[in-house]
């Protein structure tokens, strides 16, 4: 029991102030709030967190040199299993990368059905964030609610995919095939049920007091430094910085929509979450707009089922996925395969701000940071 | 001779007790199980016979068949001492809770005395578990109990003795034939809040299941305990729990007075109704946080008991109207729930402001 301390404890003054009670703690990667098998290392004073050292790589698959060794049409699969908790918005990620590789045009149909299915599944998302972090800080209840929502969704994935999770259905220059010819009706009846789960899992959590005085100023970060951090997606925009790629680099068919982008203020856990939630109801927005303008043409890619070989040359893409921006980095020296894919993961970015983030909490905090932070293993470690 | 047929019936008493209380336990589990269930719109146990019965049966066959570890670093004798001292002291206390008139194994002219002194034993056991299981989740869990309940403890006493100063008897039986015609809900509101909130403390449920709080200490002292001992803390909670619920409805509720159905039928009523209101909590709060909790407790829950004795005691002296007491308790009770509203919910209007004001901003460049 012996064990030397690993870590240097960053505050020094607070260990002068308390010498005989601080150890290390670890927590994870078998600890039940930390999101699967992320692992920390807590140095702590009692109750109070003087540091912290995040080990990471239990998940680690080496999906981007796996991605070497696939041709392009074979890479989507790899995408889903990153972000597994958003994976239309990782297989649009990529697809936009081949795409604008190439220069292909997608038919508007396409990118219609692209745009539903990703807003979709950001709202799956963050219905799991929202049902995690009630975990978290303790209320059992809200977890019910929002994961019937995202079972709706799921659903209807099933129902257009095929599959519930995995679903390998966004070609490079399209769709794998049209969606059912029952999916207007299929939304028409999800979207409902799906506003008043949102609505049930926001009410009962995100004014609750307790709830509240859990999560209100708890870690605040300014824009500044979540800038220099690195921070993106609904942590920065919690800091009141009003940056969304939808936005500000509209890709797809999002500068079609009339939506907004929530911002808080003070740039704490509490509105972390009030952001998140304010965004489903933003993407319940884009998602009814989208299927008034939904457009009738095909669906399939204009370079049909080939084997594709882009042109030599680089091109980086970035879209906004719910837990950030995400950036594909792909290299191709014209061969089906691709000579280099890099990915700019917003987990890993936003997660190497847990340092900085725990500083001054206390132990009952570091679950709820970590719970804000809203991070995916898999993306993580790829 | 007298004294064999006096130890024969108390440890007759004792058995009809011990099988009372694990059918208590059983029937609390299931409860419990439901009302969550329909509290988060789902069904809940419906597989194990008639409306889902049989879970705590089948829950306790499946903990008692499992296997008993023992951690290899802990302290053995501790590790195994702890357990016992909990259930034993959440048993030990039911000696003296009447059920009834009558339903009582011992009835003791000191009974509420008796009740809050071997209550807090059971922190003892829980101190021990963290230690005894040489795991640092174990140790903080066990330290955090010991905070939390000790803590707590002193509202529930000094609620508990504003009771007897106006009942002017330490006799449970005494207390509830006092409230006979008014029971001391109406004559202490605020006393009736603070010591179910207390309560909840004492046993520590939600929003005040802290030292067992999953997501951070994962179990706290429970963490490295499995099987039947596991069993024997949970047994011991939810007796506690029940012991609670109990009290509140004997000090507060009239214990078991009431028309038409006999004493012990009303007396179940009525806690059950305050077992169904802790449920209810449950499912709807966060958890606190250890030190938003020992501030809650030092500065709300221990000025407002002292208020609750002293406005008691007040009104046992001057002999005031009945109804004096009512008021001033309804206010201190009023005072102290519009402060606390204020403060928890002062983030809220704080946001609200600034959004307006920057939604101004915008409007106005």
């Amino acid at each position: 029991m012996s064990t030397q301390p690993t870590i240097s404890p960053a505050n020094a003054a607070a260990r002068a102030d308390s010498q005989p009670v601080e150890m290390l703690l670890n927590m994870g990667p078998q600890h039940p709030s930390t999101h699967g098998v992320f692992r920390m290392v807590l140095w702590v004073d009692g109750e109070k967190i003087i540091d912290v050292e995040p080990h990471i790589g239990y998940l680690h698959r080496g999906s981007e040199k796996l991605c070497e060794g696939e041709q392009y049409h074979q890479i989507v699969t790899l995408f889903d299993r990153m972000d597994y908790i958003g994976n239309f918005n990782n297989e649009l990620a990529y697809c936009m990368a081949v795409e604008s590789l190439m220069g292909v045009a997608v038919p508007e149909r396409a990118e219609y059905i692209r745009v539903i299915l990703c807003e979709l599944n950001r709202i799956a998302s963050h219905l799991l964030y929202v049902g995690t972090m009630g975990l978290d800080a303790g209320a059992m209840t809200p977890v019910m609610f929002s994961f019937r929502g995202r079972e709706r969704v799921q659903a209807l994935f099933e129902a257009v995919s095929g599959a519930r999770m995995m679903h390998n259905y966004f070609r490079v220059g399209g769709l794998k095939e049209d969606v059912p010819d029952n999916f207007r009706q299929l939304v028409d009846e999800l979207m409902p049920l799906l506003r008043e789960d949102v609505e049930q899992s926001d009410r009962i959590l995100t004014f609750n007091e307790i709830f509240l005085s859990r999560l209100k100023d708890v870690s605040p970060i300014s824009a500044d430094e979540a800038i220099a951090l690195g921070l993106t997606g609904p942590l920065l925009r919690a800091c009141g910085y009003e940056y969304d790629v939808r936005k500000a680099q509209p890709y797809s068919v999002y500068d079609r929509f009339n939506f907004d982008v929530p911002v808080g203020l003070d740039g704490d856990c509490w509105d972390r979450h009030w952001v998140r939630v304010q965004e489903m109801y933003e993407s319940l927005r884009i998602v009814e707009q989208a299927m008034a303008q939904l457009p009738d043409g095909p669906v399939a890619s204009p370079l049909g089922r080939r084997l594709i070989r882009p042109p030599a040359g680089e091109v980086y893409v970035r879209a906004e996925n719910p837990r950030g921006e995400i950036g594909v980095y792909l290299v191709s020296d014209g061969t089906d395969k691709p000579y280099r894919l890099k990915v700019r993961p917003p987990s890993f970015c936003n997660l190497s701000a847990l340092r900085r983030l725990l500083r001054d909490t206390w132990l009952a905090d570091s679950v709820v940071v970590l719970g804000s932070l809203d991070i995916v293993l898999g993306e993580v470690d790829r | 001779m007298s004294f064999l047929i006096d130890l024969g019936w108390s440890a007759l008493g004792l058995a009809v007790m011990f099988l009372a209380l694990s059918v208590i336990v059983l029937s609390m589990v299931w409860l419990e199980r439901k009302t969550l269930g329909r509290l988060q719109r789902r069904y809940g146990p419906t597989r194990t016979g008639m409306f889902g019965l049989m879970q705590p049966i089948a829950d306790a066959v499946k903990l008692i068949i499992k296997e008993d570890i023992i951690p290899e670093d802990s302290e053995k004798a501790i590790f195994w001492i702890a357990p016992v001292i909990v259930v034993v002291s959440a048993f030990i206390i039911w000696v003296t809770i009447p059920g009834g008139d009558n339903a009582v194994v011992r009835n003791l002219p000191l009974g509420l005395f008796y009740i809050v002194a071997f209550a807090v034993i059971g922190i003892l056991g829980l101190v021990l578990a963290g230690w005894g299981s040489a795991n640092k989740y174990g140790i903080m869990g066990g330290l955090r109990s010991a905070a939390q309940l000790i803590s707590y403890e002193i509202p529930v006493v000094l609620v508990a003795a504003a009771v007897a100063i106006l009942a002017q008897s330490l006799d449970m039986r005494e207390i509830v034939s006092q409230q006979a015609t008014l029971p001391y809900i109406a004559l202490m509101p605020l006393g009736f809040v603070v010591f179910f909130i207390a309560g909840l403390a004492e046993v520590g449920r939600t929003p005040f299941d802290i030292y067992h709080a999953e997501s951070e200490v994962v179990g706290g002292p429970f963490v490295e305990y499995s099987g039947a001992h596991w069993s024997v803390f949970f047994l011991a909670e939810y007796i506690n729990t029940f012991a609670i619920a109990a009290l509140t409805a004997l000090l507060f509720l009239g214990g078991w007075g009431g028309p038409a159905l006999p004493d012990v039928v009303w007396f179940l009523l009525k806690t059950y109704a305050v077992v169904l209101v802790v449920f209810w909590v449950r499912g709807t709060f966060p958890r606190l946080r250890i030190d938003q909790l020992m501030s809650f407790a030092w500065k709300v829950m221990v000025p407002l008991s002292f208020y609750t004795v002293i406005s008691a005691a007040v009104y046992r002296f001057y002999e005031w109207p009945w109804w004096s007491l009512t008021l001033m308790s309804a206010a201190g009770l009023a005072v102290a729930g519009w402060i606390i509203y204020r403060r928890m919910t002062a983030p809220v209007r704080r946001v609200a402001e600034v959004r307006a004001r920057v939604a101004a901003m915008r409007r106005s460049s």
